[in-house]
C-alpha cells in the first residue's frame, strides 16, 4: 500500500479534472458518479492504509514522491506520511467527505453549474488530503492554501448574490492574515532547525529550544495565528459565519467537518513544539475558551438556521482549542472527530430543510416540520442531542473529555471548567431552540402543503451520519465509566506516546470526574428542555423574555458588532490612507482620460511640456533628491 | 598601449552582437518593406532571439573574459541572458497582435526591442562600470523611443517625455557615482575596485561613500525603487501596453543583474555598510507599491505599482547577499517574466481597437465569457499573490527564507505582511471576473483567437505552473549561476 499512498489524493484530483474539463458535456449522471465515486474509492484506500499503518513499525508509513524544492541546504521533498494523527484525519476527510458528496448529488440536482460544483468539491478534498498527508510544513501549507482557495470558490458559488461574493472575499482575506503567521513561523523554524519536516522538528524541539524561551513562544504564537485564521477563532473568526453563503453541503464539509479543523491539526502536529511554550498554551486555551463562549452567546440570538450552526461551529472549535491549550491534544482530536460527525449531520439536516422550503433559512418561517420530514427531523434531533452532550451519544464523551482535562490538567483551572460548562449549557439551549423552532410548535411555513421529505440520496447520508453521531464516541468512553463495565478507553491508548505530554500535577479521583460530568449533564438536559419548550409550545414566553432583555438581545443578534468594528478600525482607515494620502501625494496623474486627434494631441503636448517644466516633474525630481540626500547622509555620516 | 582583439573577445559578446546585428538587419528589412504587415519582422526577431539564446546556452560553464577583462561570459551573465531572451520573445509574441490592433505600422519597433535586449545583455556581462553604463544607455534610449511609439496618443508622448527627462536625471547620478568611485580607487574594473577596497584607508575616503550612494540612487531610479519610483506609474500607463509589459520585466531583470555585479563583485566588501540602505529601500518599495496599488482602477496602473512592489521583494534578497539570496533573485526574475507577461497578454487579447479594456469593470463576468482566459488570469494572480503550486510562491518563499537565514527577521516580516496586503488587489480581478455579473459596459464577447497570444499565454502559464511544481531544476541552476560571482568579501 505504501507505493499507492499517492492515489488517495490523486483520485479526487482526477475527479476535479474530469468534472472540470469535461463535466459540462458528459452530463449529470457522469458527474454524480465521478464526483462522489472518486472520494469513495479514496475512502476505501484510506481504510486499507489505515489498517496497514497500525501494524507498521513506529505506526507510520511514508511515501517519497519527488524532491520539490532543492536549492543548497534548502530541501523540501514531496513526502506523504500516514501516522496515527493523519490516519484518523484521512478517514474523516474521505469518509465524511464521501457521505457529503452523495448528499450533494441530491441537494444540487437543480442548481446551475452542477459539474463545476463537484469539480471544486473534489479539488477541495484533494487539497485537504495534501494538507493532512504532507510530511513537511511547506507541503502542509500547499494544502492549507489550496483548501482556502476552494473554500473561496465554493462560498462564492452563488456569485450573482452580492453577499456571497463579499463573503468569499472576506474569507480569503482573513485567512491570508492568518497565513502571515504560518509563513513567518515556517521561515523561523527553518532557520532554527534547518528543515521543515514536521517529524524532525518535533523530535529535535526539546533539545533545540528552551522551555518557555522567547523563540519557542514566538514561533508557536505565529503558528497559532495561522490556526486562528483557518479555524475561525478570535480575532479572525468573523469570516466563518459569512461563509454560510455557500451551498449547504459546502458548509457541512468545509466549514464544519474538515477545513476549519486544519488549525487544530496543525497544533496537534506540532504538539512537541507547543508544550515548550507554556505562555502560548495559555493563550490557546484562553482564546479557545473566549471564542467558545462568545460564539455560543451569539448563536442564541440568531434566526438563520445556518448561522446558528455556523456560530455553533466556531464555538465548538473553541472547545477543541481549549483542550489543546491545556495539553489534552488527544481529547481535542477526539472532539474534532465526533464534531465532524454530528456537525456534518446538522448541516446536512438543515440543508434538507432548506431545500424542502425552497431556500428559506429563517427559522421563524419554519415550525412543525417533524411530521412532514420525519427522517430529516429525527436525524437532526439526534445530531442536536449529540452536540448537546446527551448521555451515551458521541458528543457526550468527547465534550466530557475536554471539560475534564480543562479542569484536571496542570495547565487547566476551575475557571476553564466553569466557562466551558457554561458554554456547554448554552449549546444545549440554542440547539434545542433551533430544534423547537424548526421541527415543533406551530407551523409558520409559507406553503406547508408543498413540503415533503427529501429523496433517499439525501436522507441515507443523514442516517449514516446519525449512526456515527450516536456511536462515534464509544471509542473514547472514559475510564471513570468504562471501568464499571469493563469497556476499554480505546482512544486514550491509540495516541499513546504520540503527542507531547504536559506533566500532570496532583491526583484527581474518578469520583470528581463523575461528579463534574453529572453536573454538566443535568444542567445541559435542563437547558435542552428549556430551549425546546420556549421555542416550540411557548413561543410567546420567549418573545416576552426577548422584550425584557431587548438591549442584550440586540447586542447578541448584532454579533457584538465586531464586523462593524473591523470596518471602522481596519478597512476604512486603510482605504483612507491609500486614497487620500498616498494616492493624492504619491500617485498624481497629469492627464486622466483619453484625448483623441493628432492636432489636439500636439497642442496638448505643448501644454504638457510647459507643465513638466513648471511643476510636476520637478516634484518627482525633488522626491529623488530627498531620497538621495537621505542615502548619502546615512552612508557618509 | 596596444589593443589586440582576439576571437575570444568576440565570443564573450556573441549573444549581444547577435542582438545588435539582427536589430540592424530588421531596420534594413523595414526600409525594404513597402506595405503590409510587420509580422515577418517579428518572426526574424524571434529567430534572432532564439539564436542569441542558443549562443548563450552553449557557452554555459565557460567563463571567458574579453576586452581586457571588461566583459565576461560566465554562468551568471549567461543565465540572465536566457531570462532576457525569454522575456523579449514573449513580448514580441504579444506585440504582433498589439501592433495590429493599435495600428502601429513601424518595423523599428522590433529593432528597438532587439537593441534593448542587447543592452540588457551587455549590462549583465560587464565587469567594468563603463560597460555597464554603455549597456544601460543602449537599453534606456531604446526604451524611451518605445514608450513614445504611439505618436498620436498624448499619453504615450507624455510617457516617453517623462521617462526621458527623469532618466537623464538619473543617468547623471549614476555617472557621477561611477566617477567618484574611479576617483577613489583609480579603476573602473569591478574586481579591481573590490581588491582596492581591501585597504582599510579606503574607508576614510569620502569619494567611495558618495560614489556608492549616487550609484545606488541611479540604480534605484532604473529599478523604480521608492522613493525613486515616481516616474513608473505614468510611464507604464502611457506606454503602449506591450512596451509596458517589456519595461516591467526585461529592464528590471537587467538592472538587478548589473546591480548584483556592482554591489557584490565591486562593493561586496562594504556589504555591512550598504545592507541597511537596501533594507530600507526594499521595505519602502514593497510597502508603497502594494498600498497604492489597492486604490487603482486601471489595471495597467495597478500592474505598475505591483511591479514596484515586486522589485521590493527582489531587492530584499540582495540585502542578504548570500548565494541563496542572489539565486532567488534569478529564480524570481524568470517567474516574474512569466506571470507578468501572461497578464499583459490577456489584457492585449481582450482589448479592441476602440477600447483598450483596462479598467476592472471591463472584466465583470470575464471568467464566464472566456473560461480558459479567466482561468489563466486566475493562475497568474495566484502566482502574484504567492499561493503554493505556482512559481510565485516558491520564489517568494525562497527570498524570505534567505532573508531570515541571515537574521533580517523584520525585513522578512515586512515582506510577508506586504504579500498579505497584495492579496487584496490581485484578488479584486478574480472577484470581478468570477463574482460580478457582466453588464453592458463589460467585455461581452469571447476575444478573437490570436495564435501569437495563445502561444504567449500558454507558455507563460506553463512556466508559472512548472516553476511551482517542479522548481528544483531552475532553482539549482540559479544558485549555481550566482556561485561564479567573485564576491569581494
Amino acid at each position: 500500500m505504501t507505493e499507492t499512498l499517492w492515489l488517495i489524493p490523486a483520485l479526487p484530483l482526477l475527479g476535479f479534472l474530469l468534472n472540470g474539463l469535461a463535466g459540462r458535456w458528459l452530463g449529470k449522471t457522469f458527474v454524480s458518479l465521478v464526483g462522489p465515486g472518486m472520494v469513495g474509492v479514496s475512502f476505501i484506500l484510506s481504510l486499507m492504509v489505515f489498517q496497514e499503518m497500525l501494524s507498521a513499525p513506529g505506526m507510520s508509513i511514508t511515501q517519497h514522491l519527488y524532491p520539490w524544492i532543492e536549492a543548497g541546504s534548502f530541501k523540501v521533498p514531496v513526502d506523504f506520511t500516514v501516522d496515527r494523527l493523519s490516519g484518523l484525519f484521512l478517514l474523516i476527510v474521505t469518509g465524511v467527505g464521501f457521505v457529503i458528496h452523495v448528499f450533494a448529488v441530491g441537494y444540487m440536482a437543480h442548481e446551475e453549474g452542477f459539474a463545476r460544483f463537484f469539480a471544486y468539491l473534489n479539488l477541495f478534498v484533494f487539497f485537504m488530503l495534501v494538507l493532512v498527508l504532507g510530511s513537511s510544513l511547506l507541503l502542509l501549507f500547499v494544502g492549507w492554501e489550496g483548501v482556502g482557495l476552494c473554500s473561496y470558490l465554493l462560498i462564492g458559488y452563488y456569485y450573482t448574490k452580492d453577499s456571497a461574493a463579499s463573503a468569499a472575499k472576506k474569507a480569503f482575506v482573513f485567512n491570508r492574515v492568518g497565513d502571515f503567521g504560518f509563513i513567518a513561523a515556517s521561515l523561523i523554524l527553518f532557520s532554527v532547525f534547518g528543515t521543515l519536516e514536521m517529524a524532525t522538528i518535533n523530535r529535535m524541539a526539546p533539545e533545540t529550544l528552551a522551555l518557555g524561551g522567547g523563540l519557542a513562544t514566538a514561533i508557536t504564537l505565529l503558528l497559532f495565528l495561522g490556526a486562528t485564521g483557518k479555524s475561525a477563532q478570535i480575532p479572525l473568526y468573523v469570516w466563518l459565519p459569512d461563509a454560510m453563503e455557500g451551498p449547504t453541503p459546502v458548509s457541512a464539509l468545509i466549514h464544519a467537518a474538515t477545513m476549519v479543523t486544519a488549525g487544530l491539526y496543525l497544533l496537534a502536529r506540532m504538539s512537541h513544539l507547543f508544550v515548550l511554550a507554556p505562555f502560548t498554551m495559555s493563550v490557546v486555551a484562553v482564546i479557545g475558551l473566549m471564542t467558545a463562549l462568545v460564539a455560543a452567546t451569539i448563536a442564541v440570538a440568531q434566526y438563520d438556521i445556518k448561522r446558528v450552526l455556523a456560530y455553533s461551529t466556531v464555538s465548538q472549535l473553541g472547545y477543541m482549542f481549549l483542550a489543546m491549550g491545556v495539553g489534552a491534544f488527544g481529547a481535542g482530536i477526539f472532539h474534532v472527530m465526533t464534531h465532524a460527525f454530528f456537525k456534518a449531520l446538522l448541516f446536512l439536516g438543515s440543508g434538507s430543510v432548506i431545500n424542502a422550503l425552497h431556500h428559506e433559512q429563517d427559522m421563524r418561517k419554519m415550525g412543525s416540520l417533524l411530521k412532514k420530514m420525519p427522517i430529516t427531523g429525527y436525524t437532526f434531533i439526534i445530531g442536536a442531542l449529540a452536540i448537546s452532550g446527551f448521555p451515551l451519544l458521541s458528543g457526550f464523551y468527547s465534550k466530557d473529555e475536554v471539560l475534564w482535562n480543562a479542569y484536571s490538567s496542570s495547565a487547566g483551572s476551575t475557571l476553564y471548567w466553569v466557562v466551558g460548562a457554561l458554554t456547554a449549557v448554552l449549546t444545549a439551549f440554542y440547539m434545542f431552540r433551533a430544534v423547537g423552532m424548526t421541527f415543533f410548535g406551530k407551523s409558520n411555513v409559507a406553503h406547508p402543503e408543498k413540503v415533503k421529505e427529501s429523496p433517499l440520496v439525501m436522507t441515507i447520508p443523514l442516517m449514516v451520519l446519525a449512526a456515527l453521531a450516536v456511536a462515534g464516541g464509544w471509542v473514547g468512553i472514559p475510564a471513570s465509566q468504562g471501568e464499571l463495565f469493563g469497556i476499554p478507553h480505546v482512544l486514550e491508548h491509540y495516541f499513546d506516546g504520540f503527542f507531547a505530554v504536559i506533566p500532570v500535577s496532583g491526583h484527581h479521583s474518578h469520583g470528581t470526574e463523575l461528579l463534574l460530568m453529572l453536573a454538566v449533564t443535568t444542567l445541559g438536559l435542563l437547558a435542552m428542555w428549556g430551549g425546546y419548550t420556549l421555542f416550540s409550545k411557548h413561543r410567546e414566553r420567549a418573545a416576552a423574555l426577548r422584550e425584557k432583555f431587548l438591549p442584550l438581545h440586540k447586542v447578541l443578534a448584532g454579533k457584538y458588532f465586531i464586523d462593524e468594528l473591523y470596518d471602522r478600525v481596519v478597512t476604512r482607515p486603510v482605504h483612507w490612507v491609500s486614497e487620500r494620502v498616498l494616492w493624492k501625494i504619491v500617485d498624481v496623474k497629469i492627464i486622466d482620460g483619453t484625448v483623441n486627434g493628432t492636432a489636439l494631441a500636439t497642442r496638448q503636448l505643448g501644454g504638457l511640456l510647459r507643465k513638466t517644466q513648471n511643476g510636476i516633474i520637478e516634484n518627482y525630481a525633488v522626491g529623488m533628491v530627498l531620497g538621495c540626500v537621505a542615502i548619502l547622509a546615512y552612508l557618509v555620516f | 598601449m596596444t589593443f589586440q582583439l582576439t576571437q575570444i573577445d568576440f565570443q564573450t559578446i556573441l549573444p549581444s552582437m547577435i542582438m545588435f546585428g539582427m536589430g540592424m538587419v530588421v531596420l534594413l528589412l523595414e526600409t525594404l518593406r513597402r506595405s503590409g504587415s510587420t509580422t515577418p519582422l517579428a518572426v526574424v526577431s524571434l529567430l534572432s532571439l532564439a539564436a542569441a539564446g542558443y549562443a548563450s546556452a552553449v557557452q554555459l560553464g565557460w567563463g571567458g573574459q574579453g576586452f581586457s577583462g571588461s566583459v565576461i561570459a560566465d554562468d551568471f551573465s549567461l543565465a540572465f541572458n536566457l531570462v532576457f531572451v525569454t522575456a523579449t520573445a514573449l513580448v514580441i509574441l504579444i506585440s504582433i497582435p498589439y501592433l495590429e490592433k493599435s495600428g502601429l505600422k513601424y518595423g523599428e519597433y522590433y529593432a528597438l526591442l532587439l537593441f534593448a535586449t542587447g543592452g540588457m545583455m551587455v549590462m549583465g556581462s560587464s565587469l567594468d562600470l563603463l560597460m555597464i553604463f554603455v549597456g544601460l544607455e543602449i537599453l534606456s534610449i531604446s526604451s524611451y523611443i518605445l514608450c513614445g511609439m504611439l505618436r498620436a496618443d498624448v499619453r504615450s508622448n507624455e510617457s516617453a517625455m517623462k521617462y526621458f527627462l527623469l532618466g537623464a536625471f538619473a543617468t547623471g547620478f549614476l555617472l557621477y557615482g561611477m566617477v567618484m568611485i574611479y576617483g577613489a580607487t583609480g579603476t573602473i574594473h569591478l574586481r579591481k575596485i573590490g581588491a582596492a577596497l581591501a585597504q582599510p584607508e579606503m574607508y576614510s575616503n569620502p569619494y567611495i561613500w558618495f560614489g556608492m550612494g549616487l550609484l545606488i540612487v541611479g540604480f534605484g531610479f532604473k529599478l523604480a525603487l521608492a522613493p525613486f519610483h515616481m516616474w513608473t506609474p505614468d510611464v507604464y500607463e502611457g506606454a503602449p501596453t506591450a512596451v509596458t509589459a517589456f519595461l516591467s520585466v526585461g529592464p528590471k531583470a537587467a538592472g538587478f543583474a548589473a546591480l548584483i555585479r556592482v554591489m557584490i563583485e565591486g562593493l561586496g566588501r562594504m556589504h555591512n555598510e550598504w545592507d541597511m540602505v537596501f533594507w530600507v529601500l526594499a521595505a519602502l518599495t514593497m510597502t508603497l507599491g502594494n498600498v497604492v496599488a489597492i486604490q487603482q482602477n486601471n489595471i495597467k496602473r495597478m500592474l505598475a505599482y505591483s511591479s514596484i512592489a515586486h522589485a521590493g521583494y527582489i531587492l530584499a534578497a540582495l540585502v542578504v547577499a548570500t548565494e541563496e539570496g542572489l539565486g532567488a533573485i534569478l529564480f524570481y526574475s524568470l517567474v516574474y517574466v512569466f506571470m507578468n507577461i501572461g497578464v499583459f497578454a490577456i489584457l492585449i487579447l481582450a482589448a479592441t481597437p476602440k477600447n483598450e479594456r483596462l479598467t476592472f469593470d471591463d472584466y465583470k463576468g470575464f471568467g464566464y465569457v472566456s473560461p480558459l482566459l479567466g482561468l489563466a488570469m486566475f493562475v497568474f494572480m495566484l502566482s502574484m499573490m504567492g499561493i503554493p503550486l505556482t512559481g510565485g510562491f516558491v520564489g517568494k518563499f525562497q527570498i524570505f527564507k534567505a532573508v531570515v537565514d541571515q537574521g533580517y527577521i523584520w525585513l522578512a516580516i515586512v515582506g510577508v505582511l506586504n504579500s498579505v496586503v497584495s492579496v487584496y488587489y490581485y484578488l479584486r480581478i478574480v472577484v470581478v471576473m468570477y463574482m460580478q455579473p457582466q453588464d453592458s459596459k463589460s467585455i461581452n464577447e469571447k476575444p478573437a483567437f490570436s495564435l501569437p497570444l495563445a502561444v504567449a499565454i500558454t507558455a507563460s502559464l506553463a512556466g508559472v505552473v512548472f516553476l511551482g511544481i517542479l522548481p528544483a531544476g531552475w532553482m539549482e541552476f540559479s544558485s549555481h549561476s550566482v556561485s561564479v560571482l567573485v564576491a569581494s568579501f
